[in-house]
């Protein structure tokens, strides 16, 4: 019910001002990442990336992204998986730098939530994924924390000897945290 | 002369920790320095939960020595043998405690949590830190060397026991011996 009260007051207090939020405060957002090693979880984090938004939470539906990543920046938790995840059965990072995600499809789930669809593309593979969010406004910010599951294999991420996924798990859990600041018009 | 012997939970306990540590020490050196794969991340956490298994048979062997006295040893012995056999064992129960301590903790630091068997996640009781990752496996090899040099004391002292002086102390670990009384 306060769930509902607020989204109602987000939704009301961003309609009167018809707010739109897009520039990225990188400082302040992240993109992470759960891989599962021998059932162990190990946290990973993508240090630099660039992110396109915007997005009206009066009317989610007109939202756009284009989110770009800097795979050479990824932290895989040690230095010995960091190069190794950086090299051709991996990311292939000299071939592929980026990974990309865009979408111009946005919907309201309900509850505070809500979802986006579009393409990623990594490793020269691109496929459709979905991925649900919340938002919530902190001061003048805007703020967007979601997460999604993805196959690594379904890119070739990990090829030849890491495709055994008994060792490193198939599903990787990708989370985001985006801080929006207001469009200035 | 074959005196009292240890019980045989007491001798179980002690053959089966011997056994792992034959099986830890010599993955523990192999794996380390395997280049990264899959090979090596399962051979890790084997290592890790056949680590986890020596500690939890410590504990049990802490509490079963605790509530059943060893059986005395033979007047014959001296009372300098006496003491540096209670000392030795006192300090191998001691890297029995800390070398897996060392292990987990190093674990932790290095942001690799312990799952045992794949199942029961062990809390982190550090925090993700790379110096102290990077000291504790310091530490556990350092441990471990330790344990090598209190192991071969160890079994020279058994072997010495059996074959030289003929008291029958090595005798009251073994299993499979019927004779004597064993409690």
């Amino acid at each position: 019910m306060m769930r509902l009260l607020y989204l109602l007051l987000l939704l009301t207090a961003g309609a009167a001002q018809g707010a739109e939020f897009g520039p990225l405060l990188a400082e302040k957002s992240s993109v992470t990442f759960v891989t599962r090693q021998m059932n162990v979880p190990v946290e990973g984090v993508f240090r630099k990336f660039t992110a396109q938004m915007l997005l009206d939470p009066a009317r989610p539906d007109t939202g756009r992204a284009q989110i770009d990543i800097d795979l050479g920046s990824v932290d895989a938790g040690s230095d010995e998986a960091n190069e190794e995840v950086k090299g051709k059965s991996w990311f292939n990072a000299r071939d592929f730098p980026r990974a990309s995600f865009s979408s111009t499809a946005f919907r309201v789930l309900g509850g505070g939530r809500f979802e986006t669809s579009g393409k990623m593309s990594i490793k020269g593979k691109t496929l459709e994924v979905r991925a649900p969010f919340t938002l919530r406004q902190e001061k003048d910010m805007l703020v967007l924390d979601g997460s999604f599951p993805l196959k690594r294999l379904d890119y070739g991420i990990g090829s030849g000897i890491w495709s055994d996924t008994s060792v490193v798990a198939d599903e990787v859990q990708v989370r985001f945290h985006f801080v929006l600041t207001p469009v200035r018009k | 002369m074959i005196p009292a012997r240890y019980t045989h939970t007491a001798i179980a306990l002690h053959w089966l920790t011997a056994l792992l540590i034959v099986a830890l020490f010599p993955l523990g050196v192999y794996m380390a320095d395997l280049a990264l794969s899959p090979l090596k991340l399962r051979l890790i956490s084997y290592h890790k939960w056949l680590g986890v298994t020596v500690f939890l048979l410590l504990l049990l062997r802490l509490a079963w020595r605790v509530s059943h006295k060893p059986p005395p040893l033979p007047d014959s012995m001296p009372l300098w043998q006496r003491h540096a056999a209670n000392g030795l064992h006192h300090l191998l129960y001691l890297l029995l405690f800390a070398i897996p301590l060392s292990g987990w903790l190093m674990s932790s630091a290095k942001g690799f949590q312990t799952v045992y068997l794949g199942l029961l996640p062990l809390p982190d009781l550090i925090g993700k830190d790379k110096a102290l990752g990077d000291l504790l496996r310091e530490v556990h090899e350092t441990l471990n060397m330790a344990m090598l040099v209190l192991l071969l004391a160890h079994i020279g002292a058994a072997l010495r026991h059996h074959f030289i002086e003929r008291d029958g102390i090595l005798a009251r670990m073994l299993p499979f011996l019927e004779r004597g009384d064993s409690r």
